[in-house]
């Protein structure tokens, strides 16, 4: 979490514990305020949501990269450049459809659950993580593709590795509204 | 060198920020006596020079006071009709001031509009697929560069024709935008910017554009 303001060249970073902990803090605040964990879920997706629509500009001011012209190409530049400036991971992507439009993002270190071991047995389907696939739909949405994002495996949930699914809902139109 | 204002337009069309950094004032306020040798005509909501240009009275320029009174359209601050009250060989002599009429926030709203049909329609216009869209309008007087995010925000930057960096200061509001005005949560998206920092920092990349002149860094 670093930014450059200005014209003198200061790095703020800020503790990656300070990070996890909020995080950590805000999953279980909305353990004890829903019962039910497709609740928690929900609404860990709907704040990620609201963070990747802003994020998403900050992203493009910063890493300059240029309008993606096919899935693969956007699904790239979210692993190696986004995750990257974010989060400090660089998760491996595979495609995992023929028709070229389902995206796996398979990440094997993730800062979040630092400090997590395994669920507790009461919330055994919470997606601790779903905050990322908030921020990835929304981000996708402000650039005018839309995508359902969800995770596949979670390592928390006894899986071997952790993996996050996109799919890119609508067609790819010759428009010059494409992500990046 | 002088950049002049900067709009930003949200992706309906919206002018959602605008900023006067530098208006060249060129008021001029003259004594008169019958009969006026300028040639006044109505214009819109206002009284404007047809003819007779001098001594940096231009034509197109709008009366905005008589005798030290800001005029209030057509109309003298007493309500009189202004043309009218120059016709009279009685109220003379008078002391006019003539200038650049400024536009109104309503005028400005409607010109961000129209250019973002037009930028809509340039990049419809063009031959090759994936247009960037208008980058730049060109006068003899400014320049207009435009930048069309991915996300759709446009930003505008009218400059003078020989300022340089124009490109690389429309990547730093670009940036400027995205801090101060999508990280403050109290911000929502696609109305008007009302936050203060990103104000000031918005007019400190302007100033630091300008010092660097017309042999600036970047293009």
């Amino acid at each position: 979490m670093s930014r450059s303001p200005g014209r003198k060249q200061e790095n703020h970073k800020i503790s990656r514990e300070l990070f996890v902990l909020t995080y950590g803090a805000l999953v279980a605040q909305l353990c004890k305020d829903y019962e039910k964990d497709e609740d928690v879920n929900a609404c860990l997706d709907r704040m990620g949501y609201s963070i990747g629509i802003r994020l998403v500009d900050d992203f493009l001011a910063r890493s300059a990269v240029r309008k993606c012209r096919s899935y693969s190409e956007t699904a790239e530049v979210i692993a190696q450049v986004a995750f990257k400036m974010y989060l400090g991971v660089t998760p491996s992507v595979s495609c995992s459809s023929a028709t070229g439009n389902e995206f796996s993002l398979i990440l094997d270190k993730n800062p979040l659950v630092d400090f997590v071991e395994e669920l507790p047995a009461e919330r055994a389907s919470l997606c601790y993580c779903n905050l990322l696939c908030g921020v990835i739909r929304g981000a996708l949405e402000m650039v005018h593709l839309a995508a359902e994002v969800s995770f596949l495996q979670d390592r928390l949930k006894g899986d071997a590795v952790t993996e996050i699914g996109i799919t890119f809902l609508r067609k790819p139109e010759d428009r010059k509204h494409r992500k990046n | 060198m002088a950049i002049f204002s900067v709009y930003v337009v949200n992706k309906a069309g919206g002018l959602i920020y605008q900023l006067d950094h530098y208006t060249p004032r060129s008021d001029t306020e003259k004594t008169f006596s019958f009969p006026l040798d300028l040639v006044l005509r109505p214009h819109d909501e206002r009284v404007v020079v047809a003819f007779g240009q001098r001594d940096g009275i231009r034509v197109g320029h709008a009366v905005l006071a008589i005798n030290g009174a800001e005029v209030n359209g057509r109309f003298t601050a007493d309500g009189k009709d202004v043309l009218e009250f120059l016709g009279n060989p009685a109220n003379y002599p008078v002391s006019i001031r003539f200038g650049r009429h400024r536009l109104s926030s309503n005028e400005k709203l409607m010109l961000a509009s129209m250019f973002h049909s037009l930028f809509a329609i340039g990049s419809q216009l063009s031959p090759e697929v994936g247009s960037s869209g208008i980058e730049m309008l060109e006068t003899d007087t400014f320049k207009l560069h435009c930048f069309q995010t991915l996300t759709g925000i446009k930003f505008m930057v009218l400059a003078d024709p020989r300022q340089t960096g124009i490109d690389a200061l429309l990547r730093k509001i670009y940036e400027i935008y995205s801090d101060f005005a999508l990280k403050n949560p109290f911000y929502s998206l696609e109305m008007p910017i009302r936050c203060e920092l990103f104000d000031q920092n918005l007019k400190l990349a302007l100033e630091v554009a300008e010092k660097a002149g017309p042999f600036g860094p970047g293009s």
